[in-house]
């Protein structure tokens, strides 16, 4: 095996992960904040991507381009689960939180399989067969042009956590519940918002996968697994992290895909969570 | 008194069920009770003990396979199969114990952890060819008319008794635990488990009791599962579907009581068969309709009737408790 072919597939593993980083960023800011483990995430990923094929189909709407109505709409959607069925369940025990957010994914994958059935979606553009060669290294365009979209959408996140007025009275919240509502910030709303921007990394990063993989309601429940796996592995909570578990759980699966059967890759990314949780619970860019 | 008439009433039905119950009906009914008792063994964890386990499904299946194993490779019986079901099932779930209460993981992460095993464990049976990979592995199905205790197998009044009898027996077994020291024991951890650690109560040891029995329990349940359905996938019998499937009665009917997981399952299955007849009553055949019926009941069950729909039944017929 060359190592020419090893590098391609660790850097497709690269760009990928850093796709799922985003998606999994949107899970790592709701529980941060809201401390609520969003089980319905990956079923909003698949939305999120049928929405894009549906734009695609419709007007030949660019999959980067229809990222801007699909995050609007979903922002506007997470906001509203949060201030219509999640903030009554913010003081409930979790698995009465669990159960509220597995019926909500049981009716989204089902709701798609109802409207799409249950053959796979996918979007063609011309660049998804073009590469970029150096050397001997080829790069995907789609898939770079991806990763790119979803580096860009953390930054944008990163940023207006840290520059923003209402960014700051969100981590606020996060840091010191009762402190925040007596210096008078309304944490409910505050709350949406997060819901809502998290829901926004899912709409961008569900955008930018569709030109990576097709789509199917199954993938659903694969991909809440998967954003689980990120966030523990990068730390519950921490934004850098969600990105860097994203990448190492990208690379890992590309790696597994290559050396062992494809069908294993899984197992690696669930082991891998397993130690982490032995052993640093708290991720690895996490804090204690 | 009224309670304990109504319990006689139900005990004499559910005896009599096989005399005037038709195949379907005996059907649905075993389904309840297979679903009651996992549900039961669940809730010992999470309902008395608090540990919330979102990977069940591993106990069932891991039960399941060394049962169907050991009777497809050697035509060894299911009541040797038990032993070594239970045995490997307790050993599994006392490592996930031990590696989690050791380690201090709890509440979302520990959920997560039972996911990560359950997964794990389900993508190493789908590479495992002695076990029938992906593919399955079926057990013999032999006449279906005749009984044949030794092998388990016979017809479906025969399962149907069986998983009677293990619903009863889990029903006697967590209302004497929940009697017990051990209950005790378990519902101060479940409510503060730092204060029962300051009273002097072993918490390690006394979650860790609770894993030992809720998945022998559970390994019951697969043995069962693997010697009723005679076909045995990894992705179906490990997939976090099933693991959710197993809770949602219990939380349905009430985490933590007695009755909950049995009420649960019961309305769980009736509305589940009652939306397909109803939707195929109406000639709605869309696949992921009923799902998506059932999903808004769950929806509606979890936001009005928070603890469970057992204790405002229990509340509203005068039931202290």
């Amino acid at each position: 095996m060359s190592l020419d072919l090893v590098a391609n597939v660790v850097i497709a593993g690269v760009l990928t992960g850093l796709v799922y980083g985003l998606m999994a960023l949107g899970l790592s800011v709701i529980f941060g904040v809201v401390r609520v483990v969003n089980f319905a995430h990956g079923e909003m990923m698949t939305i999120a991507m049928y929405a894009t094929t549906v734009l695609f189909a419709a007007l030949k709407l660019d999959p980067f381009l229809c990222i801007l109505p699909v995050a609007a709409a979903f922002f506007v959607f997470g906001y509203a689960m949060q201030v219509g069925l999640v903030n009554p369940f913010i003081t409930r025990p979790e698995h009465s939180q669990f159960m509220l957010l597995v019926a909500v994914a049981i009716i989204m994958v089902n709701a798609l399989l109802m409207i799409f059935g249950p053959d796979a979606r996918n979007v063609q553009v011309d660049y998804q067969l073009e590469s970029f060669e150096i050397g001997k290294i080829l790069i995907d365009k789609a898939r770079l042009y991806s990763a790119g979209a979803a580096v860009l959408a953390a930054l944008g996140l990163f940023a207006f956590f840290r520059y923003s007025l209402i960014g700051k009275a969100i981590r606020a919240c996060a840091d010191n519940y009762l402190g925040a509502r007596v210096v008078g910030l309304d944490v409910k709303r505050l709350y949406a918002l997060t819901f809502g921007l998290g829901s926004l990394c899912v709409a961008v990063a569900g955008c930018a996968m569709v030109l990576l993989v097709d789509v199917t309601p199954a993938l659903g429940p694969a991909y809440t697994l998967l954003a689980f796996v990120i966030v523990i592995v990068g730390g519950l909570g921490s934004m850098g992290g969600a990105l860097l578990g994203g990448v190492l759980i990208g690379v890992s699966e590309a790696l597994a895909g290559l050396f062992i059967v494809p069908s294993a890759k899984s197992m690696f990314s669930f082991g891998l969570l397993i130690l982490v949780l032995l052993f640093r619970p708290q991720g690895l860019l996490g804090r204690k | 008194m009224r309670a304990h008439a109504a319990l006689a009433v139900l005990a004499v039905v559910l005896l009599a069920l096989p005399w005037f119950a038709g195949s379907y009906a005996l059907s649905v009914a075993t389904l309840i009770l297979y679903f009651a008792y996992t549900g039961q063994a669940w809730n010992v964890m999470m309902g008395f003990a608090g540990q919330l386990s979102l990977g069940h499904a591993v106990y069932v299946g891991v039960g399941g396979y060394a049962a169907g194993a050991l009777f497809f490779h050697y035509g060894v019986g299911p009541w040797a199969g038990l032993w070594l079901a239970i045995l490997l099932c307790v050993a599994l779930g006392l490592v996930i114990g031990f590696l989690a209460f050791r380690f201090g993981i709890s509440g979302v992460y520990f959920a997560l952890l039972t996911i990560a095993f359950a997964e794990f464990t389900r993508i190493g049976f789908d590479h495992l060819d002695w076990l029938g990979g992906p593919g399955g592995m079926f057990l013999k199905v032999a006449q279906r008319d005749s009984i044949d205790l030794l092998n388990f197998r016979g017809p479906p009044a025969m399962y149907y008794y069986a998983i009677l009898a293990l619903t009863a027996g889990a029903f006697a077994l967590c209302f004497l635990l929940l009697k017990s020291r051990a209950g005790y024991y378990w519902q101060a951890i479940r409510e503060n488990e730092e204060a029962a650690q300051a009273l002097g109560i072993n918490t390690f040891r006394w979650k860790m009791l609770a894993v030992a029995i809720s998945s022998a329990m559970t390994a019951v349940s697969g043995v069962f599962f693997a010697f009723y359905y005679n076909n045995l996938f990894p992705e179906q019998i490990f997939h976090i579907s099933r693991s959710i499937e197993i809770i949602l009665g219990p939380i349905i009917g009430g985490v933590g009581t007695l009755f909950g997981p049995i009420l649960g399952a019961v309305v769980l299955t009736v509305l589940s068969d009652g939306i397909t007849e109803g939707l195929a009553a109406l000639g709605w055949e869309i696949p992921g309709i009923k799902q998506v019926f059932y999903g808004i009941v769950l929806l509606a069950v979890i936001m009005f009737l928070p603890n469970g729909i057992w204790p405002a039944l229990a509340r509203r017929l005068g039931l202290h408790k």
